[in-house]
């Protein structure tokens, strides 16, 4: 897992973790957008509909909607049915408060459009606290 | 971040487990946004509906619940949003047993806190509404957006867990819309059409919601002659919030900051953008649905003032909802009460509809009360509803409330009304 793509952000909040990316041109809210019982993107509208979420490194342009995610998250996490890590281009502070509660690796603020920057299927390492993600050359 | 001695006594454990929990959670989120300092807020409004807590949200709060009196109870006022079960009525709806225990044993913990139990997200019209300058933790969209622009009050979006901290510690991290230069206009919207209804001000709040999609932008809103009702600034900004995640606007020469367009905006903002009538009308049409067997009708999201159970009963007066379809109205405790007192309540009931107490449709399980009712095409007047509700397996249609009395009563959403 040496090398790759290093893309840099605001430091974040929660455990260094690695997984493979989900990434869509969309937004994000846990009420608005997901069946969080099934672990899928449930509004037909969502770029994502119909995908798994659950332990993936889930990159999306932005925060949306409401308040809810910010205690849906930890309900996820301890139910088995969060994605591993969360990478948005901004955040909004539901985000950031859920990410915090739940312990959710959580990043904004990058050099680049983060949903540009990785694709779905590659495998990435995101490091909160050094505000580092970085993209392994496939195997 | 620097902090005051009451704060570094906290954040030690010094003034017992959830208070030190509380400046944790804070200075997580104050140093993702480079926050220096706290700042004191007078009071909090607590979004914890059962079904957002979930089984680990209630065992959290049954553990800050366990703690001596002294190191659980809210330093400041603190108000709760709508639940999720009305317990005069969850039976009805095909709420579980399961539902209701998780939302009694969240009630238990939020008494224990000393927290009241408004159950309301329009405490700013019923509750005690913030003044100019005031600094909150309001922790429903619809409240924040409403106490920080029509009111002038100074607040972030405080999601459960930081509401709970900001309870527990009397403060937040001061960062966003405590800070007057975050303030300013980046956006600015001229409005060439004035809304001709509760649900016209929600499609306009939900198209300049559509445009902007970040809580940093401040949107200014142009062109509206005289001061609209507190309603109809109710549905536009909460649509606004749920369709942009949108925490602040100003309407020139409505809100109390915005005396003219340069007192708000900044210097670096865009270009102003036009909103025609023919943008409200696509908005309408982005729902579909006419023609359809109408399942339910949802009058909520925001709770209903009195002002609007009082039109919503004129309408009911001397109709019947058709058997076919149900109808629900989400009001608070204290506005069912008054609407008991006054007579509304039975003129809306006896048309076939519920009046729902200290709720709000879609924090109520809503998918689970769709699968045991066999609901799946719901009409509102709320474009905030809509918005959400789509992601719980309903088709919706917005109209006005006219609309969907009408549509109540004929079982059916009118062709056109989309």
């Amino acid at each position: 897992m040496n090398g790759g793509r290093i893309i840099r952000g605001h430091a974040g909040i929660g455990p260094s973790v690695t997984g493979v990316a989900l990434v869509a041109d969309d937004y994000f809210s846990a009420r608005y957008d997901l069946d969080r019982s099934a672990g899928v993107f449930s509004r037909p509208a969502h770029k994502l509909y119909g995908q798994s979420y659950v332990g993936r490194v889930l990159v999306l342009r932005g925060a949306k909607g409401g308040v809810a995610t910010a205690w849906m998250l930890r309900n996820m996490v301890a139910a088995g049915k969060a994605p591993l890590a969360l990478l948005l281009n901004i955040a909004n502070p539901i985000m950031v408060q859920g990410a915090a509660f739940a312990d959710l690796p959580f990043m904004d603020r990058f050099e680049a459009d983060i949903t540009q920057a990785i694709r779905t299927g590659e495998t990435v390492t995101v490091d909160p606290e050094a505000g580092r993600v970085t993209v392994h050359a496939a195997q | 971040m620097r902090l005051i001695e009451l704060e570094q006594e906290m954040l030690e454990g010094r003034h017992g487990t959830p208070r030190k929990w509380a400046m944790q959670q804070l200075m997580r989120v104050g140093r993702f946004f480079d926050a220096e300092d706290f700042v004191e807020v007078s009071q909090v409004h607590l979004m914890a509906d059962a079904e957002s807590l979930g089984a680990a949200g209630v065992e959290f709060l049954e553990r800050v619940a366990k703690a001596p009196p002294e190191h659980r109870r809210a330093r400041v006022p603190t108000v709760t949003d709508p639940r999720g079960i009305d317990f005069e009525a969850y039976r009805r709806l095909g709420q579980t047993e399961k539902m209701a225990e998780l939302e009694r044993r969240a009630i238990a913990a939020f008494r224990a806190m000393d927290f009241l139990l408004a159950d309301t997200c329009i405490n700013y019209q019923t509750v005690m509404p913030p003044v100019l300058g005031e600094h909150l933790a309001f922790g429903d969209t619809g409240s924040t957006i409403y106490a920080n622009s029509v009111l002038g009050a100074r607040s972030n979006f405080e999601g459960g867990p930081s509401a709970l901290a900001a309870a527990l510690t009397g403060r937040v991290p001061r960062y966003g819309y405590h800070i007057p230069v975050n303030r300013r206009a980046t956006r600015a919207f001229i409005v060439k059409v004035r809304p001709r209804d509760l649900s016209a001000w929600g499609a306009l709040g939900g198209v300049i919601g559509r445009r902007v999609q970040s809580y940093w932008e401040v949107p200014a809103i142009l062109g509206i002659e005289g001061a609209p009702t507190s309603d109809e600034l109710k549905h536009f900004g909460a649509a606004l919030a749920s369709f942009g995640t949108v925490a602040l606007f100003h309407m020139v020469g409505v809100t109390p900051e915005a005396t003219d367009l340069p007192a708000v905006m900044d210097p670096g903002g865009s270009a102003p953008e036009t909103i025609a009538g023919g943008d409200i009308d696509a908005f309408y049409r982005s729902y579909g649905g006419g023609g359809d067997k109408l399942d339910v009708v949802v009058f909520a999201a925001p709770q209903l003032s009195l002002m609007e159970l009082r039109t919503l009963a004129g309408l009911l007066d001397g109709v019947a909802v058709h058997p076919q379809t149900a109808m629900l109205v989400a009001t608070s405790p204290e506005v069912k009460a008054a609407a008991d007192r006054l007579g509304l309540t039975q003129r809306i009931e006896r048309a076939g509809a519920i009046v729902l107490k200290g709720v709000c449709f879609y924090q109520m399980h809503a998918r689970e009360i769709g699968e045991a009712m066999g609901w799946k095409r719901l009409m509102s007047n709320s474009a905030k509803l809509v918005n959400i509700i789509a992601g719980y397996g309903y088709a919706p249609s917005l109209g006005t409330m006219e609309q969907c009395v009408a549509a109540a009563v004929a079982g059916r959403v009118p062709k056109g009304a989309e």
